[in-house]
């Protein structure tokens, strides 16, 4: 009984947050153009690849796992699509489709290890996340452009929406746009949250991660459940890659560090419980889009440090974990 | 295979490393029958399910189940489902954070034709479901959000949904108050007419007598016998789980019916209880007297036990140690005050595995004088020898792995452990059970030496005998309450039994 | 046979051939070179200072080693890692610089303040992270890597801003002696020692080993034996904060700045790995502070190596977490069944 009004309530909290933040950036940064619907479009065209990751995540995270490899695996994915263009010359479909199969490859590595060899989970995402960070090295420690024509198109690719313009000073409309990275993203996002929803392997995820004994005795295969969700993370996290090259066109070392963080802290933000069985897609990407709201806010202000931003995320984390932690010990003791 | 018998077990085998843990059991099953599986802990009761689930393997004998032809075979608990046997267990397994009619169709939902879950015909199967069983259940909340006993009984509508012969409750009760009891009962009945036949685990005698046609009682791993209810009155249910035959009973004489009421009270508790384990209690202790807690398991006997120690914290109610109130919150403070507690599973609250026995021994005098104050080295070995020299525990060294000793001795480091404490008051919880006869009239003697070295004790067994041998006096506990106290003179096999039982008048 | 077989069982057995390879490789590829074959082992005196591939291997292990021994005490008692150290080491430095330095000073050639303030307090910070990480670890009962991901995130960011995000130099001799030499000795190689000592007469004279051991192997049996297992644990993540502090403190000193960004990055990875190699079980209980020392040269001397074969230090990792994969599936309770299985029918085919 308390347990289900928790976590609404954590969901509650959560999108009240954001609406609290976006509005104090309307009130603070109006005037520097916080008000445009353009600024919550940038939001979503920054974090489109973030949106996909945590999508992974918040998978993972129902079984009562977690993956915190997958902010090198987007470096490292870059990295591919960067030396991929510019020296093996590969096509841009064949790049695509190779980063995609890394990432199969990749979970089914990670996954394996968790499900069939019952490691912990943090300590094989850990080293998966340094295999990875190292590879990207490997393949070059320098940055490197990608500069192939398909993907430049691609990047650049404005999709104007027919509504929510606004007109500058000079007297021109400006009509607000995405990019593609952005219908990625929102597809992937309908695909994961149809998937958790609809499809009986999305519900074994709620079941695993709701009791593991039960689900076992209940039919389902516990252990495959849990390598296809490593699989789902690391494939959804490719896709985030292939976003996030759009926006940054380069591949370096030092890309995307810090990512898992952001996902792990949007998926915590957005409801899911760190011991699994309980979230939703929809409160993650709620999750990134505070985190995001945050990044916003630091940049619009100018004078802040970017740490500011990593702080207040492991600030909101931190207090969702106790939150959590309070919910989990007052149904104890209710229940007792 | 004769009529209506759906369930026959004939002459199953199984031994774990060293014990015989089922030896030759037979057990037959009828439809439309309830019948209670009774034993005391240790006697076979959860191996002979597992091993009809497919949870054990077992070395010999066979099962047959109703319309299948030849002695079947279960991989798993799986399998044993899709031949028909479903297990309900105590501890609910089900997904709380799934929705009732998803919990009651997981791994078997209604499928659309686009291969998605449809939700609309699980939902409306569920609520037929539940309507044909009389369960007042919102089929889309979260399963949650209802009571245990209402768990309990989505688990058997589950069961009985995937066309259940055998249905296996194992202690589906202990959880649950008297009016949801009584819910469970009448779902039971309910399918037992349907011609379900349901083997019914519970610690509870009176349910049994209220529910179930048939008693089958094992012991120490062999079949005692099945009965009909109706021939097997109480006391004899009790007397043959805890093994005395019900005739010679009233011959066997106790040994130690010294009287110490008249001894200083060491110990006295006022309204001690924990809440969910054991309702409030009065118990007053005395200098050297040894105090047996009986009652069958799950009556609150070890609770009681914990609740006194710290090892529980006491939710409500007070404890004066020599005159002095005293407050305990964890078991440090309860060994500060001279007390000390040998818990009844030793593998997961007794020993630290992978310590060496000098280390086992030494632990609780080191959690006494704190971190700082490290026992020195030679005397962690003078102690450790004198006491390994005194209980005679075999081992290949003091240095050994505590995890490599058998049973007994596992038990006797433990004794050790307390012992070196020089405590004035300890707790055996059935410090005698799975190890061998010769090391149980040890620790027998001991407790006897210990109480006249003016120590009081709580001595917990499941066997009467081994408690009429040592204690002076008998706590009786039934159903997480205590009912009664039987002293000296008034303690033999059937007064002990009878009060265990309910009063022989029922 | 069966005496190789206790051989390989010993405790430190693990570490001690993971050494003797790294230095094998070392003698293989100096060989190679065509320099002198032993030329890993060789120590002179050049500029008044001890000099030599060891002496360089023991002097920037000291970082890790110290944080070993703060691992392999948090993992004993919770079978779980703190991976904040790193960031933690960061934020120890960006405190102590900007202490010593004064606020928004980047670079400086006086102290503001005395060096032992700084340092105290530079420690006292990270001695409060570890306090951080054991109340949610001990008394939340979160798991330890969650935990200690708030702070793996936070504490480089803290540091960041209170260094505004720039180096801080500190250009005062007093403040290189800690990562500098006294006399010919290298310091670290010093702090390392002292360290080592102050925790082997801690284990010896208290009873510290024992309590940390008990509740890692058997949370429910040491509190019934009268531990108190939460604050044990609570104890154990700021002891690993202390030692997070003590590591910032070379490696700041060392580059006389705060160089946030890159203080103790990666250095969780080393210090489990290191706890890992030494042959403790990442699953908590009986533990070997020598084990873990060993396997902290040993990743030094990894790291030394690769760097001598011309391997870029962002590529280190690969390697790295191969090593770990390695470990933690030996140790894997499934992978030991399997071949304890596969050694029982072998017997039973003998026999027969």
């Amino acid at each position: 009984m308390n347990k289900k009004r928790s976590v609404n309530v954590l969901l509650l909290i959560t999108i009240l947050l954001f609406v609290v933040m976006y509005m104090a950036g309307i009130v603070i940064y109006g005037s520097k153009g916080f008000t445009h619907f353009q600024t919550f479009l940038n939001i979503l065209i920054n974090n489109a690849g973030l949106i996909c990751v945590t999508c992974g995540m918040t998978c993972v995270m129902l079984t009562g796992g977690i993956d915190i490899s997958v902010g090198s695996l987007v470096a490292m994915d870059c990295m591919i699509i960067a030396v991929g263009v510019t020296r093996w010359m590969w096509p841009a479909w064949a790049l695509i489709l190779f980063i995609l199969a890394v990432g199969v490859l990749f979970g089914l590595v990670q996954g394996f290890c968790i499900a069939y060899l019952e490691i912990q989970p943090f300590i094989i995402t850990m080293a998966g996340m340094f295999f990875a960070r190292g590879m990207t090295a490997v393949l070059d420690v320098h940055q490197i452009s990608v500069t192939d024509e398909t993907f430049t198109k691609l990047s650049s690719l404005k999709i104007t929406l027919p509504f929510g313009g606004y007109t500058n000073p000079k007297g021109m409309y400006v009509a607000p746009f995405i990019r593609i990275s952005v219908i990625i993203a929102l597809i992937v996002v309908l695909l994961t949250g149809f998937m958790l929803r609809k499809t009986r392997f999305g519900r074994s995820l709620y079941a695993v991660g709701g009791n593991q004994v039960s689900a076992t005795l209940m039919g389902l295969d516990v252990k495959k459940t849990q390598l296809r969700a490593y699989m789902l993370s690391s494939v959804l996290t490719s896709i985030g890659g292939f976003c996030y090259v759009l926006n940054t066109m380069c591949g370096t070392t030092t890309q995307a560090v810090g990512m898992e963080m952001s996902a792990i802290s949007s998926a915590v933000i957005g409801g899911t419980l760190l011991t699994g069985g309980v979230g939703t897609i929809i409160g993650s990407v709620f999750g990134v889009l505070i985190n995001g709201t945050i990044s916003s806010l630091v940049k619009f202000n100018g004078h802040l440090l970017a740490s500011w931003a990593n702080i207040v995320t492991a600030f909101l984390l931190m207090l969702f974990i106790v939150l959590q932690a309070v919910f989990a010990k007052i149904r104890e003791m209710q229940k007792k | 295979m004769e009529d209506n018998v759906i369930l026959t077990m004939r002459g199953i085998c199984m031994t774990f490393p060293g014990v015989k843990a089922l030896d030759h059991v037979d057990f037959t099953l009828r439809k439309g029958e309830i019948m209670a599986l009774m034993g005391e802990n240790g006697a076979g009761k959860s191996t002979l399910i597992k091993c009809l689930t497919g949870v054990n393997k077992y070395e010999a004998g066979e099962i047959h189940l109703e319309g299948i032809k030849g002695a079947i075979v279960n991989k798993d608990t799986l399998d044993a489902q899709k031949k028909g046997i479903s297990t309900v267990y105590q501890e609910v397994n089900l997904c709380p954070n799934l929705s009732v009619a998803e919990n009651l169709f997981i791994g078997r939902e209604p499928m659309t034709k686009f291969h998605t879950v449809d939700r609309r015909a699980m939902n409306k199967r569920a609520e037929e479901l539940m309507k044909s069983l009389n369960l007042p259940v919102d089929v889309r909340r979260k399963l949650e959000d209802y009571s245990i006993a209402l768990q309990e009984m989505v688990a058997i509508a589950r069961a009985v949904d995937m066309d259940s012969k055998v249905l296996i409750l194992d202690e589906p009760t202990s959880s649950l108050d008297d009016q949801e009891v009584e819910k469970l009962f009448t779902m039971m009945r309910a399918l037992k007419k349907k011609g379900v036949g349901i083997i019914f685990v519970t610690h509870f005698l009176e349910q049994v007598y209220e529910v179930c046609d048939s008693i089958t009682v094992l012991r120490n791993g062999r079949l005692v016998g099945s009965y009909p209810v109706a021939e097997l009155p109480r006391v004899r249910l009790v007397a043959a789980m805890l093994g005395k035959d019900f005739d010679d009973l009233a011959a066997i004489k106790t040994d130690s019916t010294e009287d110490k009421s008249k001894a200083p009270v060491y110990l006295e508790a006022k309204g001690l209880s924990h809440t969910g384990t054991i309702k409030p209690f009065d118990l007053t202790i005395h200098k050297g007297e040894v105090i047996g807690l009986t009652g069958l398991l799950g009556s609150g006997r070890s609770e009681m036990a914990r609740v006194i120690y710290g090892a529980d914290r006491a939710s409500t109610g007070s404890i004066s140690i020599n005159g002095k109130p005293s407050k305990i919150k964890a078991p440090i403070d309860s060994m500060m005050l001279g007390m000390g507690m040998l818990p009844d599973d030793r593998k997961v609250e007794g020993i630290i595995g992978d310590l060496s026995v000098r280390e086992n021994i030494c632990l609780a005098i080191q959690a006494k004088a704190g971190i700082f104050k490290k026992i020195p080295m030679q005397k962690q070995i003078e102690i450790a020898d004198k006491y390994i020299k005194l209980l005679e525990i075999k081992t290949a060294s003091r240095e050994t792995l505590v995890k490599q000793l058998s049973g007994g001795n596992q038990q006797k480091v433990i004794l050790a452990r307390w012992l070196a404490t020089n405590c004035d008051f300890l707790i055996l919880d059935e410090p005698t059970r799975g190890i061998d006869i010769g090391t149980k009239t040890e620790i027998q003697k001991l407790v006897i030496q210990l109480a006249k070295e003016g120590k009081s004790l709580i001595f917990i067994s499941s066997e009467i005998e081994e408690m009429l041998r040592t204690c002076n006096r008998m706590v009786v506990l039934r159903d997480g309450a205590k009912v009664g106290e039987i002293e000296g003179r008034d303690m033999n096999q059937m007064s002990v039994m009878d009060a265990i039982a309910g009063g022989a008048e029922k | 046979m069966s005496k190789l077989k206790a051989l390989t069982h010993r405790k430190l057995f693990l570490p001690i051939v993971s050494m003797i390879l790294v230095m094998l490789i070392n003698v293989i590829y100096d060989t190679a070179t065509g320099s002198a074959p032993f030329s890993f082992f060789y120590i002179t005196v050049k500029n008044g200072v001890l000099y030599g591939r060891l002496i360089d291997v023991l002097n920037r292990g000291s970082e890790i080693a110290i944080l070993a021994i703060g691992m392999t005490i948090v993992v004993s008692a919770s079978a779980g890692t703190d991976i904040s150290v790193g960031s933690v080491m960061a934020l120890y430095s960006a405190v102590c610089c900007v202490t010593l330095a004064g606020f928004g000073v980047t670079n400086t050639s006086t102290y503001a303040r005395p060096l032992i303030v700084g340092i105290l307090l530079g420690i006292l910070v990270c001695v409060l992270c570890g306090a951080i990480n054991g109340f949610f670890v001990a008394y939340l009962n979160i798991q330890p890597m969650v935990a200690t991901l708030i702070l793996w995130s936070a504490g480089r960011a803290i540091g960041l801003l209170l260094c505004n995000s720039q180096y801080v130099y500190i250009r005062v001799p007093s403040f290189r002696v800690i990562g500098g030499y006294i006399g010919f000795l290298p310091t670290p190689i010093l702090v390392v020692a002292i360290c080592i000592t102050v925790m082997t007469l801690f284990l010896k004279f208290t009873a510290l080993g024992t309590y940390v051991q008990s509740v890692g192997i058997n949370k429910k049996a040491a509190r019934i034996a009268g531990f108190n297992s939460a604050r044990i644990i609570f104890l154990a993540y700021v002891i690993c904060g202390l030692c997070a502090g003590l590591a910032g403190m070379v490696a700041t000193s060392r580059i006389y700045s705060a160089d946030t960004n890159n203080i103790g990055l990666n250095m969780e990875l080393d210090a489990i790995l290191s706890v890992a190699l030494g042959g403790n079980s990442l699953a908590g209980g009986k533990f070997s502070l020598a084990g873990s020392l060993i396997g902290a040269y040993t990743i030094q001397a990894i790291t030394t190596t690769m760097y001598a074969l011309g391997v870029d230090p962002a590529q280190a990792p690969v390697f790295k977490a191969v090593v770990v994969l390695i470990i933690v599936v030996i140790q894997a309770q499934p992978v030991k069944d399997f071949f304890a299985a596969r050694a029982a029918r072998k017997a039973v085919k003998e026999a027969a």
